[in-house]
C-alpha cells in the first residue's frame, strides 16, 4: 500500500515536469537558449552585461536594424526567440540545465557559459547530443586541446591571448624590468592566468623574476597580508586577474596604502570595473578588456552602433561580456545564414558552416582559426588608464594593439607548450 | 650575513605579520562576536549571521552613499554608516526574532539551524529585490583615515582603527557580561537555561535581546567592513565559515574564546601568506581541526558534565 | 516503487530520465545523513565522501582506462568507506555542533586540497570517461537508460540494505542513543562503536552517491566537496524527513523537480523559492515529506 502510494506521489511529480511546456515550435523562429550568471557574485561586472548585450543585439536582429552584414532580419529572415537562464548552481544542476534546454526546451543552439568548469562540464554533453552550443565568455584553452569537438564552438579567444597580451604590453612599457609580482585568486582562472603570464615574461623578459606569488582564496574581500607582502617586497610591476568583488575591494585597500605609487599594477579584466570605479582606479593602472573591447576596440562603424544601442538602453557603456556575447551571436547568425541556403538549416549544417568562418564585428576581425575551426582568434589590446579630471570621463591611453597571431597559439600546439615553448610563429 | 643576524627586512616582515594579523583578527572578532553570543545563550547556530553581516554592509553603503552626497565631515559620517548598519540590524533582528524564531524555539536544535540557513537563502534574494544585483562601493571612510608609513610598511589608518573597535567591542562585552546586572543574567542562562528559568529568570526575554544584540553585532560587522570591500551579492557566504570556524575554535558562547581563536587564525594566517603562501587556503580549517582535536568544546569551554 | 521507475524509463524523455538519475545519487547521499540523523546527528560534511566516490571514478578512468561502470561505482564507494573508517574514529567522538562543524573542516581540507591540485583542473575539474557496461560501450539515450538502471538498481539494493540495518538491534538504538547516549552505555554497548558504524555506512552511500553522479554528470570539481555542497544534501533530509527509506528517494526527486521549475519559471529568485520551501517544510511538516504520507495513510485507516 505505502509502495503505491510513493509511486503514484512520483509519477505525479515526472507528470509534473514533463508537462513544462515546450513551447510550440512556430516554423519561422530560430530558439536560442543564452546561458549566463544571473544570480552570485559573477551576475554584476559579467552575467548581467552578457545577458543585456544578448537581449540588445537580438533585439536589433529581429528589428533588420544591424548594419550590413547582419542586415537580415533575426536569423536568415526568421525571429529569434531567447531562453535566458542562470548559470548558477553545481555542475550537476548546469548540466541538467543544459538538458532541458537542448530535449525539453528543443532550442536549436545555445550561446552561454562563463565558468570555464562549466564549459567543460557542458561540452560533452553538447557533443553526445549533437546541440549547437557556443561558448562567449569562459576562457580556458583545454575545452578544444583535450578533444576534436563537432558542435562545440567559441568566438571569443581564450584566456592565454590576454596573459601574453598583458606581458608583451608591459615588456614594451617597461624594458627594463627586474622583478614583478602577482596576486590571483587561488582558482582554475587564477591559476591559469599566472602561469601563462609568468610564462611569457619568461620569453619576453629572461631577466625579469618572480618575487611575490600570492594566491589568496577566491572571495576573501580582506587583503591586509597581502598588500603588506608586496609594500615590503622590490617589484615594479603587479600582475592580476582580479574580478569584481576581490579585485574593487583590493583596489580600495591597496590604494589606501599606495601601494599602486610603489608599482605599476596590470589588472587583465579591469574594464569590467573602469566605469563604476571611475576616479578610484589608479591612474597608471594597465588596463586589460580580454580582446579589443569596450574602450580598447576600434572605432569602426559597427563598432559605434554596439555602443550606442547598448547605452541607449542601459545608461553604461558595454564592457567586454557583452562584447564576446554580441560576437558570438553574430557569428553564429552568420553561420546560420550560410548553412540555411533553403529552408531551415540543422546543426550538422551550422556547424559545417561555423566551421573556420571570418567575420568583422564591434570586437574587430573574428577568425575561427584554432581548435579545427572551432575556436577563434581576434587581435587584443591593453592601454593605461587615466582619469580626465576635466570632464570628469575615464579614458585609456597608450594603446598598443597586438595582432590575433602574436598572442595566439598558432594551430596545433596546445597554448602553454606554445608559450613554455618560447612562442615560436607568433607574428607580431 | 650569518644565519643568526636578524635584518631590517626580517624585523620588517615580522612586524607587517603582527600588524596583518592583527587586522584580520580584529575583522574575525567583529564579525564572530554575534555568532558566539547567540549561540552560547540560545544554542542556536545562527546562519542568518551572513545575512546580517550582508544587510549591515548594504545599510552602511547606502548610508554612505547618503552623507557623501550630503558632505558631512568624516568622522561623522564613519559613526552615522556605523549606527545606520546597526539600526539595520536591529530591525532584522526584532523581525526574525518575533516572527520567526519564536515558532521553532522548542524544537531539534538542527531544526532551528536549518530554519536560519532557509532563511539565509530567503534573504539573499531579498538583498537582490532591494539593492539589485550591481555593487556598491563605500570606499569614502576608508580614503578619508589615511594612512601611516612604518619604514617600508605603509599602515591604513582604517584598518588600526578596526583593531582599536575590536578591542573596545572586547572589552565591552567583557565588562558588560561581568559588571551589569543583565550580563550576569545572561552568564547564567549561558551556563545553563534550566536552572536559570528555575530561579526566576525570566529566560524568553533574555533570549529575545540577545538575539538582537546579536543581530545588530553581525550587522555591525558588515557596516564596519564594507569601506574596505566591494558590496555585492555573496559576501554572507565567506563570512558564515568564517565566523564558525572562530566560534568552534573558541568555543561557544565564550567571548574570550572568540578574541583568542580570532587572533589565533589572523596570526598564522598572516605567518602563512608571508613565508608559505601555499599552505594560506587550509590555515583556518587545520587550525579548527587541530583545537577540536584536542580540546573538543573549544578552547575556552570546559567540558558540560553528562546529564543522565 | 524501484520496479515501477524501472519500466517507466524507457518511456519517459530523455532530459527527465537524465535527472531522475542524478535525484537518485543524490538520494544515497541523503540516506546517509538519515542514517545518522536517526542517532540524532547531522554531518555537514557528506561532500566529502561525495567527492571521494566521484574522484576516485574519474581518476581510476583516467589514469587505469579502466571504465566498467559497476566496477568504477563499487571501487568509489568502496574507498569512501575506508576514509570514513579512518575519520569516522575520531568524529564519532563528537555530538552535536561539533560534529557537524568537524565533519565540514574535513571536507573543505578535501576543497583546499584539489583546488591547490592544478594538474586535476583546480577548480575546473575535469571530465569522466564515459563508461561501459561489462564490455558494452553505449551512447547517446542508451547510455543515458544504462546509467538511469545502475543507479535505480544500486539505490534498490541500499534501500533494502538500510531497510535491513534499521530493523536490526544496532539500528534500533539509533533512537535510544538520540535521546540519552548514557543510558545506552550501561546497557553494554559500546555508542562509539555504533556511531563509527554509522559514519562508515554513511560514507559508503555517500562514494556511491557519489560515483554515480560523476558517471551521469560527466565532470568532476572540487566544488563537489564544498560545504554548500553538504548543505543541499542536508537540506534535501529535511524536506524527505527521517521517517522511512523511500522517502530519502521521493524528497531527493521532489527537490530536484523544484529546483528546475524554480530556475525555469524564477531564473533570478530561484533561491528565495528554495528556501521558503524549505521555511515552509520546517515549520509545518516538522518531519519531512514522510510524516505528511504517514498522516494521509492513518486518515485512511481511520475512514476504513
Amino acid at each position: 500500500m505505502c509502495h503505491a502510494r510513493w509511486t503514484t506521489s512520483a509519477l505525479v511529480a515526472f507528470a509534473a515536469v514533463a508537462a513544462i511546456p515546450a513551447a510550440a515550435q512556430q516554423p519561422a523562429t530560430v530558439k536560442l537558449g543564452i546561458v549566463s550568471f544571473l544570480t552570485g557574485p559573477a551576475a554584476s561586472p559579467f552575467g548581467i552585461p552578457g545577458r543585456n548585450g544578448a537581449e540588445i543585439v537580438l533585439e536589433a536582429l529581429n528589428a533588420g536594424k544591424a548594419p550590413a552584414p547582419f542586415d537580415k532580419v533575426g536569423f536568415g529572415g526568421a525571429k529569434v526567440e531567447a531562453k535566458y537562464v542562470d548559470e548558477a548552481g553545481s555542475a550537476a544542476n548546469v548540466v541538467t540545465e543544459f538538458r532541458n534546454l537542448v530535449q525539453r526546451d528543443q532550442v536549436d543552439a545555445v550561446v552561454g557559459y562563463i565558468s570555464s568548469g562549466n564549459c567543460l562540464a557542458v561540452t560533452p554533453v553538447a557533443e553526445e547530443l549533437k546541440a549547437l552550443t557556443v561558448f562567449y565568455d569562459c576562457g580556458t584553452p583545454r575545452i578544444f586541446e583535450e578533444k576534436a569537438r563537432s558542435y562545440v564552438f567559441r568566438v571569443s579567444p581564450h584566456a592565454t591571448m590576454d596573459s601574453v597580451g598583458a606581458a608583451r604590453y608591459l615588456v614594451a612599457k617597461k624594458k627594463s624590468i627586474t622583478s614583478f609580482s602577482g596576486i590571483n585568486q587561488n582558482y582554475a582562472w587564477g591559476q591559469d592566468s599566472w602561469r601563462d603570464f609568468v610564462g611569457a615574461m619568461k620569453v619576453l623578459a629572461p631577466n625579469a623574476v618572480a618575487e611575490k606569488v600570492l594566491f589568496p582564496k577566491l572571495f576573501a574581500g580582506e587583503f591586509g597580508a597581502e598588500i603588506s607582502t608586496l609594500l615590503t617586497s622590490k617589484s615594479q610591476a603587479l600582475h592580476t586577474s582580479f574580478w569584481d568583488g576581490d579585485l574593487e575591494s583590493f583596489i580600495f585597500q591597496e590604494q589606501a596604502r599606495g601601494l599602486d605609487k610603489r608599482m605599476t599594477i596590470i589588472m587583465t579584466t579591469a574594464e569590467t570595473a573602469m566605469w563604476r570605479l571611475r576616479d578610484k582606479m589608479p591612474d597608471g593602472t594597465i588596463i586589460g578588456a580580454r580582446g579589443a573591447n569596450g574602450p580598447l576596440a576600434r572605432d569602426t562603424p559597427i563598432n559605434k552602433w554596439f555602443h550606442q544601442i547598448y547605452t541607449d538602453r542601459y545608461n553604461i557603456p558595454p564592457t567586454y561580456p557583452a562584447y564576446q556575447m554580441a560576437q558570438s551571436l553574430l557569428g553564429l547568425k552568420l553561420a546560420y545564414e550560410k548553412a540555411a541556403a533553403g529552408g531551415k538549416p540543422n546543426a550538422d549544417a551550422i556547424a559545417a558552416a561555423f566551421k573556420g568562418i571570418e567575420f568583422t564585428g564591434p570586437a574587430g576581425h573574428v577568425k575561427m582559426a584554432l581548435g579545427d575551426g572551432h575556436q577563434g582568434i581576434t587581435e587584443t589590446a591593453y592601454g593605461t588608464y587615466k582619469f580626465n579630471k576635466q570632464t570628469k570621463q575615464p579614458e585609456i591611453v597608450d594603446i598598443i594593439r597586438f595582432p590575433a597571431e602574436c598572442v595566439n597559439p598558432p594551430p596545433g600546439i596546445d597554448a602553454d607548450k606554445w608559450i613554455a615553448e618560447g612562442m615560436k610563429g607568433a607574428k607580431c | 650575513m650569518s644565519r643568526f643576524e636578524v635584518d631590517g627586512s626580517d624585523v620588517l616582515t615580522a612586524f607587517a605579520i603582527l600588524t596583518d594579523g592583527l587586522v584580520y583578527a580584529a575583522y574575525l572578532f567583529i564579525v564572530a562576536i554575534g555568532l558566539t553570543l547567540i549561540f552560547g545563550v540560545m544554542k542556536i547556530l545562527n546562519v542568518t549571521h551572513g545575512s546580517f553581516y550582508a544587510f549591515g554592509a548594504y545599510g552602511a553603503a547606502t548610508a554612505v552613499g547618503i552623507y557623501a552626497n550630503a558632505d558631512w565631515p568624516a568622522a561623522l559620517g564613519f559613526l552615522f554608516m556605523l549606527a545606520f548598519g546597526m539600526a539595520v540590524g536591529l530591525v532584522m533582528g526584532v523581525i526574525l526574532e518575533r516572527g520567526l524564531l519564536r515558532l521553532v524555539y522548542g524544537r531539534d536544535e538542527v531544526v532551528v539551524v536549518l530554519v536560519t540557513y532557509a532563511t539565509f537563502l530567503i534573504l539573499e534574494d531579498v538583498i537582490v529585490l532591494i539593492w539589485g544585483p550591481g555593487s556598491y562601493p563605500a570606499y569614502q571612510p576608508l580614503v578619508s583615515a589615511g594612512n601611516t608609513e612604518i619604514g617600508d610598511l605603509v599602515l591604513s589608518n582604517y584598518d588600526i582603527i578596526l583593531v582599536a573597535l575590536a578591542a573596545g567591542l572586547a572589552g565591552a562585552a567583557y565588562w558588560a557580561l561581568k559588571f551589569t546586572r543583565y550580563g550576569r543574567l545572561l552568564t547564567t542562562v549561558i551556563f545553563d537555561r534550566e536552572t536559570a528559568a528555575a530561579f526566576g529568570i525570566n529566560v524568553t526575554l533574555v533570549y529575545t535581546v540577545t538575539f538582537i544584540i546579536g543581530a545588530m553585532l553581525g550587522a555591525l560587522g558588515g557596516a564596519v567592513m564594507a569601506p574596505k570591500i566591494s558590496v555585492t551579492l555573496g559576501i554572507g557566504v565567506e563570512v558564515i565559515v568564517l565566523a564558525f570556524a572562530v566560534v568552534a575554535i573558541g568555543g561557544m558562547g565564550s567571548i574570550e574564546g572568540a578574541l583568542i581563536g580570532a587572533l589565533i587564525v589572523g596570526i598564522c594566517r598572516a605567518a602563512a601568506v608571508h613565508l608559505v603562501p601555499q599552505v594560506e587556503l587550509f590555515v583556518i580549517y587545520g587550525v579548527m581541526a587541530l583545537v577540536l582535536v584536542v580540546r573538543p568544546y573549544g578552547l575556552f569551554v570546559r567540558a558540560q558534565p553528562r546529564k543522565i | 516503487m524501484f520496479l515501477i521507475a524501472a519500466a517507466a524509463g524507457p518511456a519517459l524523455p530523455d532530459w527527465v530520465v537524465s535527472l531522475t538519475t542524478i535525484a537518485f545519487s543524490n538520494a544515497l547521499v541523503v540516506l546517509g545523513l538519515v542514517v545518522l540523523w536517526r542517532a540524532g546527528l547531522v554531518s555537514f560534511g557528506q561532500a566529502l565522501y561525495y567527492c571521494i566516490g566521484a574522484y576516485i571514478v574519474a581518476l581510476i578512468g583516467r589514469w587505469a582506462g579502466f571504465t566498467d561502470a559497476f566496477a568504477l561505482v563499487l571501487l568509489g564507494g568502496v574507498g569512501a568507506g575506508l576514509v570514513a573508517a579512518l575519520v569516522g574514529a575520531l568524529l564519532a567522538r563528537y555530538r552535536e555542533i561539533f560534529f557537524a562543524m568537524l565533519s565540514l573542516a574535513l571536507s573543505m581540507i578535501l576543497y583546499g586540497v584539489l583546488v591547490k591540485t592544478e594538474s586535476l583542473g583546480s577548480t575546473d575539474g575535469f571530465s569522466v570517461t564515459t563508461p561501459t557496461f561489462l564490455g558494452f560501450a553505449l551512447h547517446g539515450d542508451k547510455l543515458i537508460l544504462a546509467l538511469y538502471w545502475l543507479t535505480l538498481g544500486i539505490g534498490a539494493v541500499a534501500a533494502l540494505a538500510v531497510g535491513t540495518y534499521f530493523r536490526s538491534i544496532a539500528g534500533a538504538l539509533a533512537a535510544p542513543i538520540r535521546d540519552n547516549e548514557i543510558r545506552v552505555e550501561f546497557l553494554g554497548v559500546s555508542v562509539t562503536g555504533i556511531i563509527h558504524i554509522k559514519v562508515v555506512i554513511a560514507g559508503v552511500l555517500g562514494g556511491l552517491g557519489g560515483a554515480l553522479g560523476a558517471l551521469t554528470i560527466g565532470h568532476v570539481d572540487p566544488n563537489m566537496a564544498y560545504w554548500t555542497t553538504s548543505g543541499g544534501f542536508v537540506f534535501v533530509t529535511i524536506l524527505a524527513g527521517a521517517g522511512s527509506v523511500a522517502a530519502a528517494f521521493v524528497g531527493s526527486l521532489l527537490f530536484e523537480v523544484i529546483r528546475t521549475i524554480a530556475v525555469d519559471v524564477m531564473p533570478g529568485l530561484w533561491q528565495m523559492v528554495l528556501g521558503s520551501v524549505l521555511l515552509l517544510t520546517i515549520l509545518f511538516l516538522p518531519d519531512g515529506l514522510g510524516s505528511l504520507v504517514a498522516r494521509l495513510k492513518k486518515r485512511g485507516e481511520a475512514r476504513s
